[in-house]
């Protein structure tokens, strides 16, 4: 069968995952920690941004340096209306889908002409032009940010305001998201970037102009890490250039391989790994030793080291060895 | 006298001070199976990529069916009807058998700009593919993966996928390369019967494969076409034989 | 025209330059040879200024602390290589993104471990903190020793290159790495040392630029990737493609901040001029490299041998 698609076993897996994080705010409620509900929301509006990168990277094979350039976008669309005291939702969001998706088609028409280190690199280029228009764009804050002090409306449709229903808009849009990219894959278009990723030529042999089915998809991913942008813009509350600094767009790339480049759930295990790290890391080196609390990027660095040179596949590799192993233990 | 299928005139290509295509004429006529040998590193498939547009020739015109496709991406020339298959296997390992043969019946079935509908479960792909399948004889491994194939079933899988695109002109480079005895013959079967689905070139090490299937023959020396006969006159040709098969059969 | 300020920024713009090319050019030679990108170069950069700092803060004097923290840096280098770097060349580039951007975190960690998380100033002995008068133009003295410095380390990498046994390696390597294992070189002994020499001039960089910056945590990480812009401008593997590179890219981004409000003003209002320069200049050199890739993907001066 297809190796992308989970086995059943693990798909029943992945749906109650999906079941627990629906019931989520309500588990925190009663265990009275509204602060997990936080930690969770921020993990998966990061899930929703790196599941847009693993579709060009983990299906599509183009490895992307400057994806976390889309986020910030997408944050700046809900930040300069509000800095004018317009909060209008239906503006924000079509604002967000219009300029990360120009964004997109622009870098991306340049980008894909090249491929390999140089498709890093050049993403990379995109995504610094980008944050150095926002650090330079003193109305806005510049370097310092913005403070977004109210939520996107939608009049008459749903509210953002609150934490659980800002929750919901982004478990909503995650289970969007993964369905979109789910089917994406598997369609006639889909076929196209995986088969893209391990070999283009033969691909357009066979009649199919990559470069282009390549652009679309690239746009599709920008516009959905757009959306993700949005709503962390939304979530935090403040939004500034660093957001979208190489570092992010590096973190990104880390969220997808932990947790398994070019499987549909990939992104959100790895990101559920990087939030968690980055929360409790740094109070388990205190629990160690009080004065290494800051020292919490040794391990963590390590662990990326270590990730590289033994853990392929990342965690969905390593939980489906694990499946296979005890299945032929088994019964 | 009917109009060749493919036209190649005045082809030149070089790579750095190395000449790999030198003033290469050759008409390809419809309906036979023309094969092009010559010596390793003649530039059989320098020639292959130029034709398929893989590479863009120095100088020299390249025309398909009446068309110039000489400045046409390689996309576009499949769409045309030109197909090939690679000398290296280049079947995608983590599909299985009859996703790649769909995968090449997609590509020449218009766009693929669909976004939705699951691509395994299209019925006109699916049995369009597996007819192909049946035809290369691969039918029965259908739903298995690319990689368990065996070389000489990767082979016929990738003459398959060429065939899915219903080509005017199948270009086949060495299809029986790295093969077995018996895989070789298995391919020579699976190639004869081609013969009345479509156009091929040839370019083939295997002699005896190549006398057994080829209508015309061209030899090509260093980058250039030194003579085009039918296979009778070819093998009687002395020039032929000292340029070419005397190193071999010496 | 203020021809005075002209020159001095085109002093700065060298200066850049220079530093610029200590950094790429180890970092083409280790991306043109064994094919490995490693975003951890810049941390070198960093490290580099720390021990010189610390040498500088026990007493010792500049130079001694630079030649001491020379062959320290070589070391790390090596030992980088040994440890980590020999094991990815065969993985593929994102492998190599990932391990390296841990790298960077370690590294800065561990800089923070040792030398706590604030900055570390270097001071300058006296004789190099005066200026010097050329003509109408008067310079810190400082900044004629960086660029005489930098300028003599191209000097000895270029004759390294050109006419040394091991600079042959080199460049065979850079253009044709499996050549190189035919010709039954150590293969590893080559990738060592060219890692390991890539890492002191990286971190010689870094102890030229602190005395003026102050060394700090990720000092490193935001020129390393200007100088991964000027490896692929110049050409990946190419140090003569590096050295050009850098001198350009440090003019651009000089001249361009100082100079390019000026130019807008022609085409536009000064309010408009004096808001999109600042971020135009800071993107001058992304546009260049993103021209350089659309067009002329192998970069400027490819090394010999290799065609796109």
């Amino acid at each position: 069968m297809m190796a992308w698609l989970p086995s059943s076993n693990s798909g029943r897996c992945y749906c109650l995952l999906l079941v627990l994080l629906a019931v989520a705010p309500w588990i925190f409620q009663w265990a009275d920690q509204p602060f997990l509900l936080d930690l969770l929301s921020r993990g998966l509006i990061l899930a929703i941004a790196a599941t847009s990168l693993n579709l060009i990277m983990g299906f599509g094979g183009m490895v992307s340096l400057g994806h976390a350039a889309f986020i910030g976008i997408g944050a700046y669309c809900v930040g300069i209306p509000a800095y004018y005291d317009f909060y209008n939702g239906w503006f924000h969001l079509g604002l967000t889908i219009v300029v990360s998706a120009s964004f997109a088609l622009l870098a991306g028409a340049v980008s894909l002409r090249t491929k390999g280190v140089y498709f890093i690199m050049i993403t990379l280029a995109f995504s610094q032009m980008i944050y150095f228009t926002f650090v330079s764009l003193e109305e806005y804050g510049g370097d310092d940010g913005l403070v977004i002090y109210l939520r996107s409306e939608f009049p008459d449709f749903l509210t953002m305001q609150g934490p659980v229903a800002l929750y919901y808009w982004i478990f909503a849009t995650l289970l969007l998201t993964l369905f979109l990219v789910h089917r994406l894959i598997h369609a006639h278009f889909g076929r196209v970037i995986v088969g893209a990723k391990h070999n283009e030529q033969r691909l357009q042999s066979l009649g199919f102009d990559t470069y282009r089915y390549r652009l679309v998809c690239y746009v599709i991913s920008g516009v959905i890490c757009g959306l993700a942008g949005m709503l962390l813009g939304n979530f935090t509350g403040f939004i500034s250039p660093e957001m979208m600094s190489w570092i992010r767009s590096g973190e990104l790339i880390f969220m997808v391989v932990m947790g398994g480049s070019g499987f549909l759930f990939g992104p959100l295990l790895g990101t559920g790994a990087f939030v968690f790290l980055e929360q409790y890391l740094p109070e388990f080196m205190k629990f160690l030793n009080p004065s290494w609390l800051e020292y919490w990027h040794l391990p963590f660095g390590l662990l990326l080291v270590l990730l590289v040179l033994f853990g392929k596949g990342g965690i969905h590799g390593m939980l489906s060895k694990l499946d296979s192993r005890t299945r032929q233990s088994g019964p | 006298m009917t109009r060749p299928l493919l036209r190649i005139h005045g082809l030149c290509k070089s790579f750095g001070g190395i000449v790999a295509t030198d003033h290469v004429d050759l008409d390809i006529l419809p309906g036979i199976i023309h094969a092009v040998i010559g010596p390793n590193g003649a530039g059989k498939t320098t020639l292959i990529a130029q034709i398929s547009g893989a590479l863009k020739p120095d100088a020299g015109q390249i025309e398909f069916n009446g068309r110039d496709i000489t400045s046409l991406s390689t996309p576009r020339r499949a769409q045309l009807g030109l197909a090939r298959s690679f000398q290296v296997t280049s079947v995608f390992l983590p599909m299985t058998i009859l996703e790649n043969v769909m995968l090449a019946v997609q590509g020449t079935a218009g766009h693929s700009y669909r976004f939705w509908r699951p691509a395994h479960k299209d019925p006109e792909m699916l049995d369009e593919g597996m007819a192909y399948l049946q035809q290369a004889g691969l039918a029965d491994r259908a739903r298995h993966l690319a990689a368990e194939m065996s070389h000489g079933e990767q082979r016929q899988l990738e003459v398959a996928m060429a065939l899915a695109m219903k080509p005017r002109l199948l270009l086949l480079d060495e299809p029986m390369a790295g093969m077995g005895l018996e895989e070789s013959a298995r391919m020579i079967r699976f190639l004869a019967r081609l013969r009345e689905q479509t156009t091929i070139l040839l370019i083939e090490h295997d002699m005896d494969a190549v006398f057994t299937l080829a209508d015309t023959l061209s030899v090509l020396v260093h980058g250039s076409v030194i003579a085009t006969d039918t296979v009778q006159n070819i093998r009687a040709n002395r020039e032929v034989q000292h340029a070419y098969l005397g190193e071999e059969h010496a | 025209m203020d021809w005075g300020l002209l020159l001095t920024q085109l002093m700065n713009g060298l200066q850049l330059g220079l530093l610029l090319f200590l950094l790429a050019s180890g970092l083409t030679l280790v991306f043109g040879i064994m094919d490995f990108i490693n975003l951890s170069h810049g941390s070198f950069y960093m490290i580099g200024a720390y021990f010189c700092g610390s040498i500088v803060a026990r007493g010792g004097s500049f130079l001694a602390a630079v030649l001491i923290a020379l062959i320290g840096m070589f070391v790390v280098g090596a030992v980088i290589e040994r440890v980590i770097a020999r094991r990815l060349y065969r993985a593929d580039h994102l492998d190599h993104v990932l391990a390296t951007f841990g790298l960077i975190l370690i590294f800065d960690a561990i800089v923070h471990i040792v030398w706590g998380p604030s900055g570390m100033a270097i001071p300058l002995p006296s004789v190099l903190d005066g200026q010097v008068t050329l003509g109408s133009l008067v310079l810190p003295t400082y900044r004629l020793v960086i660029i005489s410095g930098g300028l003599l380390v191209a000097a000895i990498l270029s004759m390294l290159v050109t006419r040394s046994r091991l600079g042959m390696m080199i460049r065979a390597g850079a253009s044709n790495r499996t050549m190189v294992e035919a010709l039954g070189v150590n293969i590893h002994k080559l990738f060592l040392v060219v890692f390991a020499i890539g890492a002191t001039m990286s971190g010689f960089a870094g102890m030229l630029i602190a005395p003026i910056t102050e060394a700090s945590i990720g000092m490193g990480n935001d020129i390393i990737i200007i100088a991964f812009v000027v490896v692929i401008v110049g050409g990946i593997g190419s140090v003569k493609g590096a050295f050009y590179a850098s001198i350009l890219i440090g003019l651009i981004d000089t001249l361009g901040r100082s100079y390019l409000d000026d130019l807008l003003e022609i085409f536009m209002s000064l309010d408009y001029a004096e808001t999109a320069a600042p971020a135009l200049s800071a993107m001058l050199v992304y546009i260049l490299m993103a021209v350089v890739l659309a067009f002329r993907p192998q970069g400027l001066f490819p090394p010999a041998g290799i065609r796109a």
